[in-house]
């Protein structure tokens, strides 16, 4: 097989589409005699439910229905637990999920208590006003540490507001501790904050009473669990049930298959009134009604041995989970592996509780908890390097895993129920680019101490990171060479703009000696796929790639068979290139691919025992465990040192996610996984009151970077494949917004001097006003 | 997010809207960029009865002036004409520090001067200049016209001197003065959001280089524009001297009370306005023509 | 409150349109839904994102803060006619492309139309000028990097063209 195109910067075969505005997204599905949808949420975030009156609402010309929980009847369920807990022993979990609308309680602002059915939306809404609501209002538990003591309970029956409580260790920490040249401890506040797509979440539904069909748009990651889950829920069968995920303008976690109440209110609706309905999410309604990710506290500490040699790590944690857990402990299972790093950490003892809160709910958002405990490693090294005066970039390498220590087991479980085992790595070269990049021998020696004598403010920062990503189950592929020529491809999995239309046609393009241009590719729909888990975990190219590779070598080896049928020659004589299959050194005896395709299904004689029609194959691929990729960014900032408003002057990424299908491509996620990072660490902050309520629902007020905000970066890369898929590659899509955190509050110590003044950044996300607080605290110390 | 329901007029002269807004009163609103009202509107936080469109009304857009005289702007004019207005901003220069701070193009290519002015957003900037420049704002209802010194117009939160049945038709500011300098900053956090805080600061110095006028407003740090061109008291009759900048600083902090928001603490709003009033003061004298 | 109609006329991409619109109808909406130029995409409906970004008489404006009846006697120009009749793209639209400056490509109609109104007026633009045009248009997969070297690409497209 050549490989002209894997590995190669292909561009892409959807942007034709997408660039002039003829891309189906899920608002633009118009259908005749649809109605549409708005929900009446909640304005509290803790209330009991004495009574709600539908009636005005009903009455209002254009309005078709009004719905609450009542009426939903046997079909008002919680929704199912999606990820179940890690087997690990001795956990608790409470399972609490989120209902379709709120019946006896409201649990957090936005929850939904009512829907209206009308005309236009614009009808919808003004209907919303019409409904008269009678609420019990309770006292809303926000902090997650005041919730392990307080008196209110989220959920009544639980008695508390534990929604999990895990302990994972290896080694004996104790004992290094015993041992220990320095031991640092310190409390860390990490928040991530909100994904915010530019596409808001949307779902159109259309049952079909005379086929007894239901074909719901829906802007998910996980098209095929979502179909699954809504034909059970529905009493269908699956094959009376069609998902589509169309383009989907971003999603990075919370568009997953959360069976959101709208994806399991509104097809339930187009049954009962035999109508097609469409709710499309707008921007106030997304900071309340798509899960969060926010806040952990970490009180942990460090062992070191006065070499800088980590000897072991111990760290309790709370996480908030918000008002229902659906998703499992995936994010914070990720924050307790993740924080254990590229580094040897021979002693690790790590302690969470999870709490439920009246805060929208926490599900993974790219990064799904890694950041918070890359975010402690990472500041704890910092500390130790400043107490050991051993400079930064060297208190890590002298911790990293070396390479002939791979596979390395880290003894714990990790988010895919596997042991928290790195495939392959090599962190060394990783760091030393980095730091080559960045400059960083020269900025310390001369460019900083020259900059200080001008009065400027400028730190340097370093950070390393891993990233467990490729996780099974599994995915598959369907791949047919049709009688045009074109071949076609059919996943199950989601996309939401990371080129999967790109980089599985070059997989295939190889493959079977196709342009790129001549796959095409189906993802989302799940009546072309039936089978798949979704897009997340940055697995979509690992698993789903995999499999596509898989499917294509067999559909490879059915053309050449034929072929050689055909020509009544040996398989080694042919060669499969340019859409054609020739017999070597005889370019002009060649049958096309369609041709092929065609003479693969004749109306005599296409089938013997054993054999089966078409140039087609589907093929499936789960990895025995994830992968794990690795990085490091560095980055030099400009601190005004009156306002403490910042400047980027350099941002360098090195990363190593095994072999590279499409650089172009892993270049993007690497500068969009940045920008998110640099969002969460200085400007994206949600804030809410001690009522629950979210001061900031705009994005006039949550504060998304701008192209003026996110700097130039500067990308290179190292390549250690995977033994754990034939391609040898690990997934990218999160690794840019990981280690961002952690960057800044170094970055900014350094130029600030911080510890000079013994001002220690403990805390993400940061603004010019909590620099201020933190400085001033200090000098009033 | 949909607006209410409301009833739509396209005004077909000044006086047909002025006779409008008179017959509907505070049910209606003016709607002229829309950059401010028509958000407030699809978030259900305004909902007028009534919306009276003025952007048909030529006669108030543009920029006159003679020379010597004051330049008048029409409530009107679009953000866009100003940024590209070169004589403009040259003879109102604080426009030019100010103008690119306002959101974005796309929405300066719609906003208009009156509009903002007559929203009075605390935050915003446009007040802060006019207040620093002394603007006379030119009123007009069914019944007639009136004019409001900028300092009198901005009344509190959203709110200024203009009556239900009343217009801001137009803006007035003085003509140029020599050996003045002008500085507009402010600390937002991303460029083209709401200030923080900021500073207009208008310097006039004689011929021997004393300091015979200084206009200082901030916006960001109260109800409305703040005036504080009484902290620089001091300066006045006085030469150039960074030391004396000090006091006007702290008599500014000591004078505003600034609200706080979910991006900024009171007290770091308030440590910003000095030192955006210390950098634009400073800035305005080297402007003027003297050491800053 | 009885529902209250306009007749508009107004021309997209060229194309006369009349209509009759309710007074609230935002012109995004209008669009997308009654003119069915479903390219011009809605991301906040407070102004913000960009993504609803149209030309007014070519100057970029957000189309979630206008209303439809305002547009009567106006010149619109939105993504679908960006590209030439024979579907050759637009210097714009083929540096995305070549530049990969999209991913979910929601956002990318808004970057298309304020970009090819801002190159217009600047053919030469520095790369920090083009990050200050660009700033009003939030795009959350792509970094920006890439749309920036799109622009600066686009703009050398533009200059050397006769």
């Amino acid at each position: 097989m050549t490989t002209r195109f894997f590995g190669a910067p292909v561009k892409r075969n959807e942007d034709r589409k997408l660039l002039t505005g003829q891309a189906l997204f899920v608002d633009d599905v118009e259908l005749p005699g649809m109605l549409h949808i708005a929900f009446l949420r909640s304005q509290v975030a803790h209330a009991r439910i004495r009574r709600i009156d539908v009636s005005r609402a009903l009455a209002r010309p254009g309005v078709t229905a009004v719905y609450t929980a009542a009426d939903l009847g046997e079909y008002w369920k919680a929704g199912p637990l999606l990820v179940p807990p890690p087997p690990i022993e001795g956990s608790i979990f409470n399972a609490r999920t989120q209902v379709p609308l709120a019946k006896d309680k409201v649990r957090h602002v936005g929850e939904p208590l009512a829907v209206v059915v009308a005309d236009s939306r614009y009808i919808a809404e003004d209907a919303l006003d019409d409904i008269e609501v009678d609420l019990e209002i309770l006292p809303a538990v926000v902090d997650c540490e005041d919730a392990l003591n307080s008196a209110t309970h989220v959920h009544d029956d639980l008695g508390s507001n534990m929604a999990a409580h895990v302990r994972q260790s290896k080694g004996d920490y104790r004992r290094a501790a015993a041992n220990a040249h320095l031991i640092l401890k310190r409390r860390f506040l990490y928040e991530h904050g909100i994904s915010s797509p530019i596409e808001t979440r949307g779902v159109v539904a259309l049952w079909n009473a005379r086929g007894q069909h239901m074909t719901i748009w829906d802007t998910t990651q996980a098209p095929v669990f979502v179909r699954n889950g809504l034909a059970a829920m529905l009493g269908l069968g699956e094959r009376q049930v069609r998902v589509i995920a169309p383009f989907v303008g971003g999603g990075f976690g919370p568009k997953i298959m959360m069976f959101y109440p709208e994806e399991v209110v509104l097809p339930w609706i187009s049954m009962r009134l035999n109508r097609p309905v469409k709710w499309i999410e707008d921007r106030l309604e997304h900071f309340f009604a798509t899960t969060h990710e926010r806040g952990q506290i970490h009180d942990a500490e460090i062992a070191l041995a006065a070499d800088g040699r980590i000897l072991g790590i111990k760290d309790v944690f709370m996480h908030d989970t918000g008002a229902y857990d659906p998703y499992g402990l995936t994010v914070p299972i990720n924050s307790q592996c993740t924080l254990l790093g590229p580094y040897v950490v021979p002693n690790y003892d790590s302690t969470f509780t999870a709490l439920f809160t009246n805060l929208p709910i926490v599900t993974p958002y790219r990064g799904a908890g890694r950041q918070h405990g890359v975010f402690v490693m990472e500041r704890l090294l910092d500390l130790a390097a400043h107490a050991l005066k051993v400079d930064p970039a060297e208190i890590r390498r002298r911790n990293l895993i070396p390479p002939d220590a791979f596979p390395y087991s880290n003894e714990i479980i990790f988010q895919d129920f596997q042991p928290l085992e790195y495939d392959s790595g090599n962190y060394e070269p990783v760091l030393d680019k980095a730091l080559e990049l960045i400059g960083y021998d020269h900025f310390i020696r001369d460019e900083q101490p020259r900059l200080r004598a001008e009065g400027r403010c400028v730190g340097i920062a370093v950070a390393c990171y891993v990233e467990g990503t490729g996780i099974g189950p599994y995915e598959g592929a369907k791949v047919q060479i049709q009688a045009n020529g074109k071949v076609n491809v059919a996943t199950g999995i989601g996309t939401q703009g990371q080129g999967h239309f790109t980089s599985f046609a070059q997989i295939v393009a190889d493959e079977l000696g196709v342009d790129v241009t001549d796959v095409d590719i189906v993802t989302g729909d799940t009546d072309q796929f039936s089978w798949g888990a979704g897009t997340f975990a940055s697995r979509g190219a690992v698993v789903a790639g995999t499999a596509v590779s898989e499917a294509s070598r067999a559909v490879r080896k059915k053309a050449l068979k034929l072929a050689s049928d055909v020509f009544e020659c040996s398989e080694d004589d042919l060669v499969l290139a340019d859409g054609k299959v020739s017999i070597t050194g005889i370019s002009q005896k060649f049958i096309r691919l369609g041709d092929l395709a065609q003479r693969a299904n004749p109306m005599r004689g296409a089938v013997s025992p054993g054999t089966e029609p078409g140039l087609e194959s589907t093929q499936y691929f789960g990895p025995p465990m994830g992968a794990t990729a690795n990085g490091v960014h560095a980055a030099i900032i400009e601190v005004d040192p009156q306002t403490f408003d910042l400047k980027i002057l350099k941002y360098v990424v090195v990363h190593d996610c095994g072999t590279v299908i499409n650089p172009m491509i892993l270049a993007g996620q690497i500068h969009g996984g940045v920008a998110q990072g640099i969002g969460n660490a200085f400007y994206e902050k949600l804030s809410f009151d001690e009522q629950g309520q979210l001061l900031n629902a705009s994005l006039a007020d949550y504060l998304l970077p701008t192209a003026l905000e996110v700097p130039r970066m500067e990308l290179d890369h190292t390549t250690t494949p995977s033994p754990l898929n034939p391609l040898g590659i690990k997934g990218a899509g999160e690794a840019g917004a990981i280690p961002v955190g952690p960057l800044f509050a170094q970055a900014i110590e350094d130029a600030l001097d911080l510890k000079r003044n013994e001002v220690e950044l403990l805390e993400i996300p940061l603004s010019p006003s909590r620099l201020f607080e933190l400085t001033r605290m200090a000098r009033v110390r | 997010m949909k607006p209410a329901p409301f009833k739509y007029i396209a005004a077909s002269s000044l006086d047909h809207a002025l006779a409008l807004k008179a017959e509907h009163g505070d049910e209606a609103r003016f709607l002229a960029g829309g950059q401010s009202l028509i958000p407030a509107m699809n978030f259900r936080l305004a909902r007028p009865s009534v919306l009276i469109d003025i952007n048909g009304l030529g006669e108030l857009a543009g920029v006159e002036r003679s020379e010597g005289a004051e330049i008048r702007v029409g409530a009107l004019t679009r953000y866009r004409s100003l940024e590209s207005d070169s004589r403009f901003l040259t003879d109102c220069p604080l426009f030019a520090d100010a103008l690119p701070h306002i959101a974005h193009p796309q929405i300066r290519n719609r906003g208009t001067i009156g509009g903002n002015l007559s929203h009075a957003d605390p935050a915003s900037e446009l007040p802060a200049v006019a207040v620093a420049m002394q603007a006379r704002m030119r009123i007009k209802s069914a019944k007639g016209g009136r004019e409001v010194a900028a300092s009198e117009f901005f009344q509190g939160l959203l709110t200024t001197d203009i009556r239900s049945d009343e217009m801001l038709v137009e803006i007035a500011f003085p003509a140029p003065r020599a050996r003045t300098g002008t500085c507009f900053m402010e600390v937002a956090r991303r460029r083209g959001d709401f200030a923080l805080a900021g500073v207009a600061a208008v310097v006039t110095t004689d011929a021997k280089g004393r300091c015979s006028q200084l206009r200082l407003a901030l916006c960001g740090v109260g109800e409305t524009a703040v005036d504080a061109s009484t902290a620089a008291a001091s300066l006045i009759g006085q030469p150039w001297a960074s030391e004396a900048i000090e006091t006007v600083v702290s008599e500014v902090q000591a004078m505003i009370d600034p609200p706080g928001n979910v991006h900024a603490s009171p007290d770091y709003q308030r440590h910003i306005a000095g030192v955006l009033a210390q950098r634009a003061i400073t800035a305005a004298y080297s402007r003027a023509g003297h050491a800053g | 409150m009885q529902v209250e109609r306009h007749d508009i006329e107004l021309s997209v991409n060229g194309t006369i349109y009349r209509r009759a619109v309710e007074s609230r109808i935002l012109l995004s909406d209008f669009l997308r839904h009654d003119l069915e130029l479903a390219g011009t995409h809605v991301g906040c409906e407070h102004g913000v994102c960009g993504a609803c970004t149209i030309l007014l008489d070519g100057a970029p404006i957000r189309s979630c803060l206008m209303l439809a009846v305002q547009a009567n006697g106006h010149e619109l120009s939105t993504v679908e006619g960006l590209a030439g009749r024979d579907g050759e793209l637009h210097p714009v639209q083929q540096a995305m492309h070549d530049h990969h400056g999209l991913q979910c490509g929601y956002c990318t109609p808004g970057i298309l139309m304020t970009m090819t109104a801002f190159l217009k007026q600047n053919s030469e633009p520095s790369e920090h000028e083009v990050r200050e045009a660009l700033s009003g248009n939030l795009c959350r997969c792509t970094g920006y990097q890439n749309v920036v070297d799109a622009m600066l690409a686009a703009a050398q497209t533009i200059r050397a063209a006769p």
